[in-house]
């Protein structure tokens, strides 16, 4: 193997290839060229750096430099200054010797606090389409432990119900107790499959798990396969995500030459191979049994449920359906064991959390923290505070599905209990913050469309309470609407949630009742004037 | 790809349906599904021409009507609507002389409705075909469009 003087490290994901990295990195290789160093410096792409609006960015080592906003007239001088001669090019007005911290904090992201992180511990380091990089950070090493500790299925289960695990999908089910169930179905034929149909407004979380680290998600699944009793499993991606299609499929290719999948695989005697499957735009296949519906290829209508899917999935099959977070957190169990993982976070909701911040704060962008981070650090410590200088006014917490909460709620603390005894969620980690600037009811219209738009159409309920909803808010928008047509959406979605199929058209209450709870004299504004 | 070649790339299994449906609308020239499609598909899987009419119409990222060279996917979920994705629009149908859901006179844009596309971090955003554009305002929307028509 070559020993190189330098490496620049390009987090590649589709934030920063909107600003361009992609471009960039063709420069740089062409000005390496013009300058014979393509031996001598090595280019990789890597995962995001958890840094987004920062625009392109290229880390330096082994001095750990990081550029970033940087520009393709940047490039020539980088390289000549750096690269050539070997000191920080100074001319570029955003390069920041040091780490991570240093690198956040130069770029003018807010207080500084270093994140916990177990899911994206690996994602910003590595070159995700490179095994052997994976291999060498400890990629695989939960795998390995399995099977040269010769844990039985029921030793990995008992590891994960101690961990306390919950599903980060949102519903925040013990994840052990789901996998205790598929192992024991009847039935000699299950299924493992991965959800990652990521369609919750304002999250992006899998997104980035997969694009940085898409071997964690493999070598999970092949634990849950091998708890379970699975030999084939499926990850079902938004066809919106291709680079995570793109790097997962490069990475199932990869682990299988490596005999990580497979058969026999690390001549463990266990056999498990994966396939991805592409959605087609669907916000409902995001519910696990519409999802099995669509992998079946088939409309993604709902299921009715029970019976449930760990025991009538897939093709009638046990099947377990998890979230990529939920099994991205897995290797870390395996490895430090169910206690360790139990001891992060309160005791109700351990571990960490991977939270999307977004709408009117200084520094957008997904952070891993403990659960039960305040929602005010997480806003303020991470987040970097309200965009310039204006006052918070709300925060819409787990995206369509979610609720919005006012000022007074900013300590609560960011897990599930605490959320619920709040009358509020954590759904997928969507935390939208609003200023004082931002309308609820213009907020409340796009979610109802949305909400309109995507009801799949299968039960009256959702299909026409969804359609009703938003005629009625956008009658309220025009000052066409009376004190009783707030009532009508109350006493609505309270029937929805009653009568609904599935939690689409049972998650229009969450929204409208804690809009109309804390921001009722918004709403009360616009009504027309009793005649 | 031709179209006889992702006949063959898969399995004449149904639940290979959606990925056919897939390939078959990349590779038509403008984008769509036609009813021959639709019909030979059937054919191929055994299934009725109703059912893959129905799972067609059911997802948003497969059109049967032709579209653009350009397909824009401009996203309207909350975040993009918090950042200001109405302006954005706006001025994506005046550049483009067309509402949702049409086709530009030259066959370059079709505007389409998305929701979440899962950039959040750079609202708002829209999609080209496969390719993200984040932070948009009009300014950014003016030039983005007059380097695809350049391209063109």
């Amino acid at each position: 193997m070559s020993i190189y003087r330098n490496h620049v490290l390009i987090p590649v994901d589709q934030d920063t290839i909107q600003a361009g990295s992609l471009h960039l990195k063709k420069v740089l290789l062409r000005e390496l060229a013009r300058h014979k160093l393509e031996n001598e410096v090595k280019v990789l792409e890597t995962g995001t750096v958890g840094v987004i609006d920062r625009g392109a960015i290229f880390v330096v080592y082994p001095e750990r430099v990081y550029y970033y906003n940087l520009k393709e007239s940047d490039i020539p001088a980088l390289v000549e200054e750096h690269l050539v001669k070997g000191r920080v090019c100074k001319k570029l007005e955003h390069a920041v010797v040091d780490d991570r911290i240093a690198f956040r904090e130069k770029a003018g992201l807010g207080l500084i606090r270093e994140q916990k992180r177990i899911v994206l511990d690996k994602s910003w380091k590595l070159d995700p389409e490179n095994i052997d990089e994976v291999l060498a950070l400890g990629g695989y090493r939960a795998l390995e432990k399995v099977f040269e500790r010769k844990m039985s299925s029921q030793d990995v289960i008992a590891a994960v119900k101690e961990s306390g695990l919950r599903g980060r999908g949102g519903a925040g089910f013990p994840t052990g107790l789901k996998w205790d169930f598929t192992a024991k179905a009847e039935g000699a034929e299950k299924y493992v499959i991965c959800n990652a149909d990521e369609g919750e407004p304002g999250t992006f979380k899998d997104r980035l798990i997969l694009e940085g680290d898409p071997h964690k998600l493999i070598e999970a699944m092949t634990i849950a396969a091998y708890a379970v009793g699975a030999g084939r499993g499926y990850v079902y991606i938004r066809g919106e995500y291709q680079l995570s299609i793109d790097r997962l499929q490069n990475a199932i290719e990869q682990a299988r030459s490596y005999n990580l999948l497979g058969e026999d695989i690390l001549e463990s005697g266990f056999s498990f191979d994966l396939e991805i499957k592409k959605g087609a735009g669907a916000y409902i296949c995001g519910e696990e049994t519409s999802l099995i519906e669509s992998l079946e290829g088939k409309r993604g209508n709902p299921r009715i449920k029970p019976p449930y899917p760990v025991t009538h999935g897939l093709w009638q099959k046990p099947t377990l359906v998890n979230n990529v977070e939920t099994l991205a957190s897995i290797p870390f169990i395996i490895e430090q064991g169910g206690a360790a993982f139990a001891a992060i976070g309160p005791q109700r909701s351990p571990g960490t959390k991977v939270f999307t911040v977004l709408g009117h704060v200084e520094n957008p962008g997904l952070i891993e923290v403990e659960m039960g981070t305040s929602l005010r650090e997480i806003i303020y410590s991470y987040g970097g505070g309200i965009k310039a200088g204006k006052k918070f006014k709300a925060a819409l917490l787990g995206g369509a599905a979610g609720v919005f909460v006012p000022e007074e709620m900013l300590d609560v603390s960011m897990d599930f209990e605490s959320l619920k005894e709040k009358k509020a969620v954590l759904g997928s980690g969507a935390v939208l913050v609003m200023d004082e600037s931002a309308s609820i009811v213009e907020m409340l219209v796009s979610i109802l469309k949305f909400f309109a738009h995507e009801s799949c159409g299968q039960c009256a309920p959702c299909r026409i309470g969804t359609m009703q909803l938003l005629k009625t808010v956008l009658n309220l928008k025009q000052g066409k609407a009376s004190a009783a047509d707030l009532e009508t959406m109350a006493k609505l979605v309270s029937m929805m949630q009653a009568a609904s199929l599935c939690p689409l058209g049972q998650s229009p209450i969450m929204p409208v009742m804690s809009a109309l709870e804390h921001f009722r004299a918004e709403f009360e504004a616009l009504l027309v004037k009793s005649a | 790809m031709e179209k006889t070649s992702v006949y063959q790339k898969y399995q004449p299994s149904p639940d290979n349906l959606l990925f056919i449906l897939h390939d078959l609308q990349d590779a038509n020239p403008q984008n769509y599904l036609t009813r021959e499609d639709l019909r030979e598909t059937a054919s191929y899987l055994g299934l009725a021409y109703s059912y893959v009419y129905g799972v067609a119409t059911f997802y948003t990222m497969f059109s049967l009507k032709p579209r653009g060279k350009h397909v824009i996917r401009l996203c309207q979920s909350p975040p993009c609507q918090l950042m200001g994705s109405t302006s954005v629009a706006r001025e994506l149908k005046r550049i483009l002389g067309i509402g949702f859901h049409e086709t530009s006179a030259d066959g370059l844009f079709t505007l389409e409705i998305a929701s979440c596309l899962g950039v959040c971090g750079v609202a708002p955003a829209m999609m080209i075909n496969q390719e993200v554009y984040g932070n948009l305002d009009p300014e950014r929307i003016t030039e983005i469009i007059a380097e695809k028509r350049r391209e063109a």
